[in-house]
């Protein structure tokens, strides 16, 4: 196996060499057409051709650490098999690759689940008034494509008289809150028994020991079969390539978490991995005006999730289904 | 041994040439169909140029055409082979050979399934994740690892049987009976497999109530039963009427006998499934409500599904009556309008309206882009190339045109 590996960088060495610059037998540098038309546009303006050489040797180093590190990060192994070493290694090229290819200080973790921590989420439908900060803060907190605005979080303004999210509607466009209405959010519910799991052929989306439900974004082959599968509407798939500005990028990440995604692969919410596993509140908890939002261990009794859990009547969503969520609703 | 490779390198020589060689209907088929394929491949670059967004696909309805044909297509290279249990049972020489052609219109239609779900996925560059040992499929748990299982398998086993009969048929031998006769039940029992399980990807997601339902796979047996014996049924009255190859009216006969048996009760199940939708309807049933007449303004599928069952109802009729399915005018019409009736129904009637409305209530459409009608049509003329190719050298060596000795000696 190794040595397919190692046959197959050197043929991508080979490949590398013909852009933008080749190196003939005796490692004397020689330029193919399109290579020394790109070194001359990067040097016009320096104008010196000795300095010009030199330039045109460092891009050649710097594109070829990225084509081998992109080659390496493609034949990588999925996150949930790989050895903390591997894991290390991953999480390093990635941070390279963020640098060399976008010039992005990012540093991502890959911090395990704590033990003793299992994650709840509770939602009072009394207190939302449908203002949608939450969906703002996830939305930049997880580096969401800002071209289709993708939300993982959908808030349902629903007609006084029932509790159907179901007979609710989630693209109103007026001022809130409104007499006749309360409001309801949804995202991943953090199934104890996620539908959407089992069925992906590749294992590229699991829940993690802490009860987070994850997905490996580049073991994700894309076929959007857990997309079917889950009842509560919180997957997402990147249809085109998802478009964040350097500047507006969360650069805190987690390799389960709000790292930069692909085209083609599927997202979903990961209760802010990258907040929660560092003691925080995700984003949504935190941008919530109205306090309608609360997270925590559901280990810990003395936690205010449990408080609510034993003391207000709680309910969740299709329950019917044996998903087991971990996301409840109640009204004071 | 050297003797065997002797042969067959001339046998593939021989195929080839013959591939090559043929009248102009077929020069002008062929050439048509290469044109659409390349205009496929095109558009597909495009597709992985934007992804796939460039389809009318979105988180809502997220399987659209591709799946659909998928779907449909599962049932067309499983039906191929059923052919053969009416052979068995009514231990009937004549259907034997129509398996040759079956196991051809399969590997076409089990190359198109293939070819349906590349498109279909983000990730195609991926897919090596699905090997065993250097990737990981998720055996048993996910029905799509049971279903690449199932599909390539039965790819395998419909290369192997009719090359190992043709190929001692080419060189003037008679095939061993005890190597190919349970290869044949094998794959008799893959072809039932292979549908239940594609049923079961649907059937087992109990978030969508209209494929979460127990009748899904013997449904899917039914119309396939239909369908693609249907399609073999003028792939044979096609080639009787515009080429030399010999085929008896008898096989015809029984043929039809079984498309008119299954599209009986597939008509059944069907008013099965109806009654239960609407008897009593429940949260469950506002797909089937959808389908079948729209929900508000949002009726996107109604005129197919109700083209599908008119179809669907004038083809079974007209084959039920002895008169109008021994005559071929009304035996070939039924069997088209049959085979679009079944295309609909897997497709714009069952996979599409499983996503709407959505587990949470929203009732968003699909309507397919040219770009993904233009790769669908692409891999369909993908599928009738390999099929044609196929089905016309088992005819050409199953009739000793091409055969080893003749070529030796001239």
């Amino acid at each position: 196996m190794k040595g397919l590996r190692e046959r197959l960088k050197s043929f991508l060495g080979l490949e590398e060499s013909e852009n933008p610059s080749k190196f003939d037998f005796l490692g004397r540098k020689k330029q193919s057409r399109r290579g020394f038309l790109k070194d001359a546009t990067t040097t016009a303006g320096i104008g010196a051709s000795i300095m010009g050489v030199g330039a045109s040797t460092l891009i050649g180093e710097e594109e070829k650490e990225k084509l081998s590190l992109s080659w390496e990060n493609y034949f990588k192994s999925n996150y949930k098999y790989m050895s903390k070493r591997d894991r290390k290694k991953a999480v390093k090229r990635l941070e390279r690759l963020a640098k060399l290819k976008r010039d992005e200080n990012v540093s991502i973790s890959d911090k395990d689940a704590i033990p003793g921590v299992l994650f709840g989420y509770a939602f009072n439908i009394s207190k939302c008034e449908g203002y949608m900060d939450c969906i703002k803060a996830c939305l930049e907190e997880n580096n969401l494509d800002r071209k289709s605005n993708m939300q993982y979080i959908k808030v349902f303004e629903v007609e006084n008289g029932t509790l159907s999210v179901e007979n609710g509607d989630n693209h109103f466009f007026h001022e809130t809150p409104t007499d006749e209405h309360f409001y309801m959010g949804t995202q991943c519910m953090h199934c104890e028994n996620p539908p959407c799991v089992p069925v992906c052929p590749t294992e590229a989306t699991w829940k993690e020991n802490d009860g987070i439900v994850v997905v490996d974004y580049d073991w994700c082959i894309g076929c959007r079969y857990c997309e079917a599968a889950c009842p509560y509407e919180a997957r997402r798939f990147n249809w085109a390539e998802p478009e964040v500005s350097s500047d507006q990028l969360t650069t805190n990440q987690h390799y389960l978490g709000n790292r930069r995604k692909a085209k083609g692969v599927m997202e979903k919410c990961t209760f802010c991995i990258q907040r929660s596993r560092e003691g925080e509140n995700p984003a949504c908890v935190e941008a919530c005006p109205t306090g309608a939002r609360v997270f925590g261990n559901l280990l810990d009794p003395n936690s205010e999730i449990r408080k609510i859990i034993e003391t207000k009547k709680v309910f969740r969503l299709k329950e019917e289904l044996g998903t087991e969520p971990k996301f409840w609703y109640y009204m004071d | 041994m050297d003797n065997n490779f002797k042969i067959f390198t001339s046998f593939i020589k021989d195929l080839l040439n013959y591939s090559l060689k043929g009248d102009k209907i077929y020069h002008l088929w062929m050439g048509l169909l290469t044109f659409l394929m390349i205009g496929g491949a095109y558009l597909y670059t495009k597709q992985l140029q934007s992804g796939l967004a460039i389809t009318g696909m979105n988180d809502h309805v997220s399987w659209g055409l591709y799946i659909s044909n998928f779907t449909f297509l599962v049932g067309l290279a499983a039906a191929a082979v059923m052919l053969v249990i009416p052979a068995y049972i009514f231990s009937d020489v004549d259907l034997y050979k129509v398996v040759l052609i079956g196991e051809g219109v399969a590997v076409g239609a089990l190359l198109m399934c293939l070819a349906f779900v590349t498109v279909d996925i983000g990730g195609p560059q991926r897919f090596w994740h699905l090997i065993p040992g250097i990737g990981r499929l998720n055996f048993p748990q996910s029905l799509l690892a049971w279903d690449i299982i199932v599909l390539n398998g039965y790819l395998l086993l419909n290369l192997l049987i009719p090359f190992y009969i043709l190929f001692n048929k080419y060189r003037g031998e008679a095939p061993n009976k005890k190597i190919y006769v349970p290869l044949v039940f094998l794959s008799i029992f893959w072809a039932v497999a292979l549908h239940m399980v594609t049923a079961f990807l649907y059937a087992g997601l109990s978030a969508r109530p209209f494929w979460n339902n127990a009748l899904l796979g013997p449904r899917f047996l039914a119309s396939a039963f239909a369908g693609g014996p249907a399609f073999i049924l003028v792939m044979l009255g096609f080639t009787k009427r515009f080429s030399n190859f010999k085929v008896d009216e008898s096989i015809l006969d029984k043929i039809a006998v079984i498309v008119t048996i299954a599209a009986q009760i597939n008509l059944v199940m069907l008013g099965s499934e109806v009654f239960k939708e609407f008897y009593n309807a429940t949260h469950h049933s506002i797909s089937a409500v959808y389908l079948f007449f729209g929900i508000g303004e949002k009726s996107a599928l109604v005129p197919w599904i109700w083209t599908a069952i008119s179809l669907n109802i004038i083809a079974t009729l007209t084959l039920t009556i002895h008169k109008l399915r021994n005559n071929d005018f009304f035996r070939y019409s039924a069997c088209v309008l049959l085979f679009a009736a079944i295309w609909i129904e897997k497709g714009m009637g069952l996979v599409v309206p499983g996503f709407i409305p959505s587990p949470l209530g929203s009732v968003v459409e699909y309507h397919p882009t040219l770009v993904e009608i233009g790769i669908t049509i692409g891999i369909w003329a993908f599928g009738l190339f390999v099929i044609t190719l196929l089905v016309r050298l088992g005819f050409a060596i199953e009739q000793n045109i091409i055969k080893y000795k003749e070529k030796a000696s001239s």
